[in-house]
């Protein structure tokens, strides 16, 4: 296997009307959470564990139609209730290492809503072979395209 | 630079306009006037939202005498674009389940 590391971040704000402590509600609560998290209905839940606090770990592994296994493990670093989350995550597919990141979620109160400032900073490991998610990574187009077609 | 290019290409593909002309290229090339027949404007309209794809590097075009024929990029994105354009549309999805469940009425109290 060649071994590389790509670095990068990325940013993706949302203005939601929900105010800013539902927004952090529905990162720290499980139950919530697990409305929204993971990979929707294309995905299985497989395993599962939630520790919300500075110190404390998540995990979640699911199941995708494709049979891949896609698994992430999450350290909480610093918890400001209703304005900030930052977290360390890796990311496996199947029993492969394929990043450790780093995610800072910020949320400001924006009127009566909330302005949502998701920033990750990300070691994308060891090349793009891995036949699944490099097909899924060149057809992130068409699932935009999907999903603005409203499927 | 990756980001940058990522960007645009998210705001290229933000509009209903551009998505359309776009689905219209992923199924063959096309000239400018195939392109805008079905869409409801003008032709220099259809012309800006092009140049928009163009530069976001999803759509190219060349012309020929008086013809200008667009085909789909599929190579726009290096494979380290690709990689991060997926993490990011892994959460993008995650975030647009987010926002439905904010909206909804479990989300009440």
């Amino acid at each position: 296997m060649t071994r590389s590391v790509t670095h990068a971040s990325f940013t993706i704000t949302r203005h939601w009307k929900a105010s800013p402590a539902r927004v952090f509600a529905a990162f720290a609560d499980q139950q919530k959470k697990d409305l929204w998290f993971g990979g929707g209905a294309e995905w299985t839940p497989v395993s599962r564990s939630f520790d919300f606090r500075e110190g404390g770990k998540e995990h979640a592994a699911g199941r995708w139609k494709s049979g891949v296994v896609s698994k992430f493990d999450c350290i909480y670093l610093d918890i400001v209730p209703n304005e900030r989350i930052i977290y360390s995550y890796v990311m496996h597919l199947d029993d492969r290492k394929i990043s450790v990141s780093q995610q800072a979620i910020e949320l400001h109160a924006d009127g009566e809503g909330t302005k949502f400032v998701l920033t990750e900073y990300g070691d994308y490991l060891d090349g793009y072979d891995d036949a699944g998610s490099r097909e899924h990574g060149t057809n992130f187009l068409m699932d935009a395209l999907e999903k603005s077609l409203g499927n | 630079m990756l980001n940058y290019q990522l960007d645009q290409t998210f705001a290229a593909l933000a509009d209903p306009t551009r998505r359309a002309m776009v689905e219209r290229l992923v199924t063959g090339p096309a000239t400018v006037s195939e392109l805008a027949a079905p869409l409801p404007m003008s032709l220099p309209a259809v012309m800006l939202h092009l140049k928009v794809l163009e530069k976001s590097g999803l759509v190219q075009s060349e012309k020929a005498g008086r013809v200008r024929t667009c085909r789909i990029e599929p190579r726009m994105l290096s494979q380290a674009e690709n990689w991060v354009a997926d993490r990011r549309a892994m959460w993008e999805r995650s975030l647009d389940r987010l926002g439905a469940f904010l909206d909804s009425p479990e989300n009440e109290t």
